[in-house]
């Protein structure tokens, strides 16, 4: 390990950004005021399918402060229509999408009109009055009834609404399963939910026609991706877009897509030349902003008489939504279930099979730990059945199972290189933290009172910082590479422009503090500039857990080279060898003596004003870049385990987390104050999956609920406390050492929260594989083993 | 979303405020703590020509005991009912009610008057009308009339209410010296409508219970008694043959509607543990008494 | 919008007199955000639920996309601004960012007006009395526990 990691690195640094926060004084996208700005609102298609016979906008156009009516005929010189293609699937169907409906409208929700108006309470009167033709006709809002032969088209290009079907195979898995001793067999079920940041999604365009500049405010996790988007699909020069995100109000993968609306409010203002704001609602959001999970996946795991898994099978469907994804495409999180099912474990016979649809339903896209929880959930509820039939203890039964340290690395089953993982590590460490001896001893106490209480354990992998490979190969203009400039003021202060951006997780700090240790000056003096487009190195912001693995890597190497620079020209007028000089708080030192020498502010000041003084071939630029791409993997995986104890009502269904515990291994911890906190916020976005979160739709496929009243997401008074621990297994793939840490809380929570149900009300007999587990699933399924007893 | 567009008046004193709802009747809608009318109007869901903002009537404030019975003003803040000494001595089953309604923010602003006149089926105060026997008072340039709740509260967000009456205050019956009441409800976050709730009230002798009002929240398309329930109940010990003939009765009884969320047949499951519950805790309070 | 539908309103807004000329459906979020540029009162649903509008309105908890502008008149209301100008709310701001209680901060203007109300009311909750009071408030980032953790270190 390097040794010039130091502090900070690795210290509970809080984060500048946040007092400007806490004061009041954030700069949220709808803070953002323009001269001449108009506001946009869209006639949204209440139908999930309905052909669009005509568009009557007259009277809408004379409605007060309307400045323009426009539908999909209005912007189509403006703006050009997209398929969300990727080469790495190059069997998936990818219909043709537009900013607004032309003839059909595929979901609720999809835009079909839109208002410009001079306040946006004006521009919801205007919809109001835009009269629609409308036929409705019949919507298909499940797998099966899509992929049945016959079924209404969604996409009358296609032949079918088969979007994409894949198979992953390793061994054997039909024969070692007709082999195996012990078979189970379950069909699990996660419903449909979304990412829900509590700022909604929304934009700002300002176009100059004199110099046909785009400004693009706007709450997103990618800005260069926007950029090159909005200046394809607009047909601007690109150097021309500038993206900006302000402070955004939470994202969890909901913001690093392309919205159809969004791009259509940039469009509006290309076309009248004016700054266009649109901010989504919250009705809109839950309608409009990518949905996530909605599988259904049949699982068969083989076991021998030993306990060894001998094989595992799974099916998994799902569906795209209305439209593929663009421009990441709706296939990974299905893609990710069939490559991390199973993964914990020693496993040489593995068949997952894919299948995807299109459905008259929102579209599916990336929301924060894209189909781990899935994955997780599935293989830990098919080992505590394995446990069950097998008359064997469930932890001992991983114990046996679990890749071990001799097996890596290796490449997985399901296709995944695994450089090093530490499962067995994590559940010692899990173990010696929660007292399972003594929990079942007070769950023996209690279930004798009626109180049923359950422990849940779900050992986990995720996968971080995706290489360059995936999109780069995909097709797609999604950058997985890292550039960091760094530039030194006169004063010595820093400034770092990095293409990672930061929705509050901390990114920014961590890069702070890699560049405050490298360099060796105080944190004080160092600020990150990110999220603007036009600022920062062309760099791929924040999706994935690939912030601090990436950010910090090529901080680091940005920081190093303007260290040797600094230390250099140092050396050059002390007279001395750089070797035996340090950078400690800003001051150069005597390695050896520590006796300060001078200060950073005096190199800079020589640097930017007097460089005549310094010998022209002497390393001293003071502002440097450094770029990092890694090469020759996927993904960096990590991996942790977690537990739940929780509390299920017998008489109501309600179930209460009591305790909950992560134990995660992300490799070298840049700051583990920020690591823990998006732990604990990830944990309770995954117990708002497990036992709330979930859309309804009527028989016609009308959505329920798409309000807060509704739509439950976890708040304060049920949630438990969340102890967080690690295990630290660096990557070698980079030198910093450090894996994500974003997705690990949602990635373990679900499956902990199922298998503590469960476990809970085992002595009633009941199994839960339906996710989320509300109160009347949970005494539906006890009552319908009461029924057969 | 943005509301759409109204008129808004502010009446200064009670008689204008009642020729104002005279005037607009149908088209107007009064609006007290605004914390149901707000959403429904920014979510475009209500789009009335013109709002009368009650809030300004000091009439309508206050909580009083006269002539027998307590009178809660239309106005009083949910929080207020909570924190008020007359209602904590005279009206327990209210405070006990109180914490369950919405959060802090809520329950500064929402009014019992707002809860009465909106009667939503899942709502604590028109539930606690319904066991106490409270009576709403409603009032117009017609006249001013009282209408017991169990008449008053005729369907789903349905009332004896005419649109040019207010309601003007609930005036409730004092809790009688031997008096015993309870109240229990079942949310999936605090503060959440109940997915099902019951209001107890009764007298007592000894471990008897008389005169047991048992009236359900969450369940139907309004708060209801449970009739049957409260018979098998009434005029007998409290036990454990009473509770299970008692949660018996009720299971017959109950038809909850269908909810896409809660199915009939679970709303019907968790009324009847509420009871159970409810009745088990309050006989070992009566023994203990 | 309809002139004839304004009304002139004249109200306290951290502690300044502010006159303004009000449609009747502006809300006082809106209200306070875009008319008075106090753009630290967020707004996350304009349903009532997500509490990230919470001000004070004549010293109470009110959520100001359930009540309109025309409704302030006369009142006297603080937002995040004044009280974070007041100096009265230091000790928990300090304690929030201590300790992480906040991520993308949408929530956390409102979030520091209710627990700053709850310790005026009860110097000294209880967790669970923490996480009642703000059980109204989502905070869709951080869990909820540095948030509690960070009221209780500053009541101690
Ligand atoms: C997030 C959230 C959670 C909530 N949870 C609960 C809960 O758990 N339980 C619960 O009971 N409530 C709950 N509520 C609703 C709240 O209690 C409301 O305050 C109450 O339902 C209505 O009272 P209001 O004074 O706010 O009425 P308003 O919203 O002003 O009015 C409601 C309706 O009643 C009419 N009205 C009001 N006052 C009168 C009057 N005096 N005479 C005639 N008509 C009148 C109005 O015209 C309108 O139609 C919740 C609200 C929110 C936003
Ligand atoms: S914006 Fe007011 S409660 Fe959500
Ligand atoms: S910090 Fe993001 S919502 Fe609370």
């Amino acid at each position: 390990m390097s040794t010039d990691l130091k502090e900070p690195i690795g210290a509970e640094v809080p984060r500048d950004r946040a007092k400007r926060l806490l004061a009041g004084r954030g700069r949220f996208v709808d803070d953002i005021s323009l001269p001449r700005m108009v506001h946009m609102a869209f006639l949204r298609s209440p139908y999930p399918h309905a052909r669009i016979r005509g568009i009557d906008t007259s009277a809408a156009a004379d409605m007060p402060g309307v400045v323009r009516v426009v539908t999909a005929a209005d912007l189509a010189d403006v703006v050009s229509t997209w398929r969300p293609l990727h080469n790495r699937f190059p069997t998936m169907a990818a219909p043709e999408q537009g900013v607004l409906a032309t003839d059909t409208a595929r979901f609720q929700g999809e835009a079909v009109a839109a208002v410009l108006a001079a306040t946006r309470a004006q521009a919801e009167d205007a919809c109001e009055a835009i009269v629609i033709d409308w036929q409705a006709l019949a919507q298909v809002g499940d797998v099966a009834t899509a992929l049945t032969p016959g079924a209404p088209r969604i996409h009358e290009e296609m032949s079918s609404n088969l979007a994409f079907e894949a198979e992953v195979v390793a061994g054997d898995a039909e024969a070692a399963l007709a082999n195996a001793d012990h078979v189970v067999e379950r069909t699990f079920r996660f419903h449909r939910h979304t990412g829900v940041s509590l700022e909604t999604r929304g934009i700002l365009a300002e176009y100059d026609p004199t110099e046909r500049r785009l400004t693009v405010y706007q709450s997103h996790q990618t800005p260069h991706q926007q950029q090159d988007l909005y200046a394809r699909l607009l047909g601007l020069p690109e150097h021309k877009v500038r993206v900006i995100c302000p402070d955004v109000g939470g994202a969890f993968g909901v913001k690093h897509h392309l919205y159809p609306d969004e791009l259509a409010a940039c469009a509006a203002a290309v076309l009248l030349g004016r700054p266009v704001k649109f901010i989504a609602d919250r009705v809109e959001s839950f309608m409009t902003d990518v949905h996530c999970r909605d599988h259904e996946v049949h699982a068969r795991m083989g076991f021998a008489a030993d306990g060894q898994i001998v094989g595992l099978a799974i099916e998994d469907r799902f569906n795209a939504g209305a439209y593929g994804q663009h421009p990441r495409s709706s296939v990974a999180e299905g893609n990710q279930i069939t490559r991390l099912t199973g993964a914990p474990y020693r496993l040489e016979n593995y068949a997952a099979k894919l299948k995807m649809a299109f459905l008259n339903r929102g579209i599916l896209g990336h929301i924060r730990a894209v189909g781990h929880p899935i994955a997780a959930a599935v293989s830990e509820a098919l080992i505590e059945l394995g446990a069950k039939e097998l008359g064997r203890d469930a932890l001992d039964l991983r114990r046996q199972n679990y890749l071990r340290d001799s097996d890596f690395p290796l490449t997985s089953a399901g296709g995944v290189a695994f450089e090093r993982l530490s499962f067995t590590q994590c559940l010692d460490k899990a173990l010696s933290l929660a007292d399972v001896g003594a929990f079942r001893q007070e769950q023996a106490a209690l279930r004798a009172k009626g109180i049923h209480r359950g422990i849940g354990f779900n050992t986990f992998v995720e996968l971080t910082a995706i290489g360059p490979e995936y999109y780069g190969e995909g097709g797609q203009h999604i950058s997985a590479q890292e550039t960091c400039l760094l530039r030194m003021e006169a004063s010595g202060q820093v400034r770092i422009h990095i293409g990672t951006t930061d929705q509050g997780q901390g990114i920014d700090t961590g890069i702070q503090q890699v560049v405050a240790g490298v360099l060796g000056i105080p944190l004080d003096d160092i600020e990150v500039i990110s999220g603007d487009s036009a600022l920062s190195p062309m760099g791929g912001g924040s999706w994935g857990s690939r912030g601090a693995a990436l950010g910090g890597e090529v901080a680091m190497r940005a920081a190093r080279t303007l260290r040797l620079n600094l230390l250099s020209m140092a050396g050059f007028l002390l007279q001395k060898s750089a070797d035996d000089l340090d950078l400690v708080d800003g001051i150069v030192v005597d390695r050896q003596h520590g006796t300060a020498h001078m200060s950073t502010a005096d190199l800079a000041k020589i640097g930017h004003f007097r460089p005549y003084t310094l010998p022209s071939d002497l390393p001293s630029d003071l502002t440097v870049t450094a770029r990092y791409a890694s090469r020759d993997r996927m993904f960096i995986a990590g991996n942790g385990i977690q537990v739940a104890i929780v509390e299920v009502d017998t008489g109501t269904g309600l179930v209460r987390p009591l305790r909950h515990l992560v134990v995660h291994d992300c490799g070298r911890v840049l700051n583990p104050l920020l690591v823990r906190e998006q732990i604990r916020g990830g944990v309770v976005q995954g117990l708002g999956s497990a036992l709330y979160e979930e859309f309804r739709y009527a028989e016609n496929g009308a959505l329920l609920n798409a309000s807060f009243a509704d739509y439950l997401v976890p708040m304060a008074a049920e949630m438990p406390d969340i102890e967080v621990a690690h295990v630290t297994t660096p990557t070698e793939t980079s030198e910093l050492g450090a894996k994500g840490a974003g997705e690990a809380g949602l990635a373990g929570a679900v499956g902990a929260i199922l298998n503590a149900v469960n476990d809970a009300i085992s002595p009633t007999g009941a199994f839960l594989t339906e996710v989320p587990l509300t109160p009347p699933r949970i005494l539906e399924a006890i009552n319908r083993v009461a029924q057969i007893e | 979303m943005k509301a759409p567009d109204f008129r808004y008046l502010k009446p200064k004193t009670l008689p204008e405020c009642l020729s104002l709802l005279a005037e607009h009747g149908d088209l107007a809608q009064v609006l007290a703590g605004g914390q149901s009318l707000m959403p429904l109007l920014n979510l475009r869901l209500a789009a009335p020509a013109v709002l009368i903002d009650i809030n300004g009537l000091s009439e309508l404030s206050g909580i009083r005991e006269a002539d027998g019975s307590i009178t809660i003003g239309a106005l009083e803040r949910h929080e207020e009912i909570a924190q008020s000494a007359i209602v904590r001595q005279r009206l327990p089953l209210l405070a006990d009610a109180a914490p369950h309604i919405a959060h802090i923010a809520i329950r500064a602003r929402g009014t019992i008057g707002g809860s009465v006149a909106l009667a939503d089926p899942a709502a604590e105060w028109p539930a606690c009308c319904l066991a106490l026997g409270a009576e709403i008072e409603l009032a117009s340039t017609r006249g001013r009339r009282r209408v017991a709740a169990a008449d008053y509260f005729q369907g789903l967000y349905t009332t004896a209410r005419q649109a040019d009456e207010l309601v003007a205050a609930i005036h409730f019956p004092p809790a009688a010296p031997n008096a015993v009441h309870a109240f229990r409800e079942i949310s999936r976050r605090r503060g959440d409508f109940a997915i099902a709730g019951l209001a107890l009230a009764a007298l007592r002798t000894g471990e008897t219970l008389h005169n047991v009002r048992l009236a359900f929240f969450g369940v139907s398309d309004r708060p209801i008694l449970a009739s049957n329930a409260m018979a098998a109940l009434e005029g007998r010990p409290l036990g454990a043959s009473m509770i299970e003939a008692a949660c018996k009765a009720l299971g017959a009884e109950l038809s909850p509607p269908e909810d896409p969320a809660y199915p009939a047949a679970y709303k019907r499951q968790v009324a009847t543990t509420l009871l159970a519950r409810i009745l088990g805790d309050l006989q070992a309070e009566l023994l203990d008494a | 919008m309809l002139d004839d539908n304004n009304t002139r309103i004249a109200l306290t807004v951290n502690g300044e007199t502010v006159t303004a000329n009000v449609p009747a459906r502006l809300n006082l979020a809106d209200f306070f955000r875009h008319d008075l540029g106090l753009t630290g009162t967020h707004v996350g649903c304009e349903h009532g639920v997500c509490g990230a509008c919470t001000v004070l309105v004549d010293g109470k908890l009110a959520r100001s996309c359930l009540m309109l502008a025309v409704q302030s008149d006369g009142a006297r209301v603080e937002t995040i601004e004044g009280a974070d100008a007041s100096g009265r709310i230091t000790k928990l701001q300090q304690a929030f960012h201590r300790r992480n209680a906040l991520q993308c901060g949408f929530c956390t203007p409102a979030m520091l007006l209710t627990v700053g109300e709850l310790l005026r009311v009860n110097p000294k909750p209880s967790r669970d009395e923490v996480r009642d009071w703000i059980s109204g408030n989502l905070c869709r980032c951080t869990g909820y526990q540095a948030i509690v953790d960070a009221v209780m270190e500053v009541s101690a």
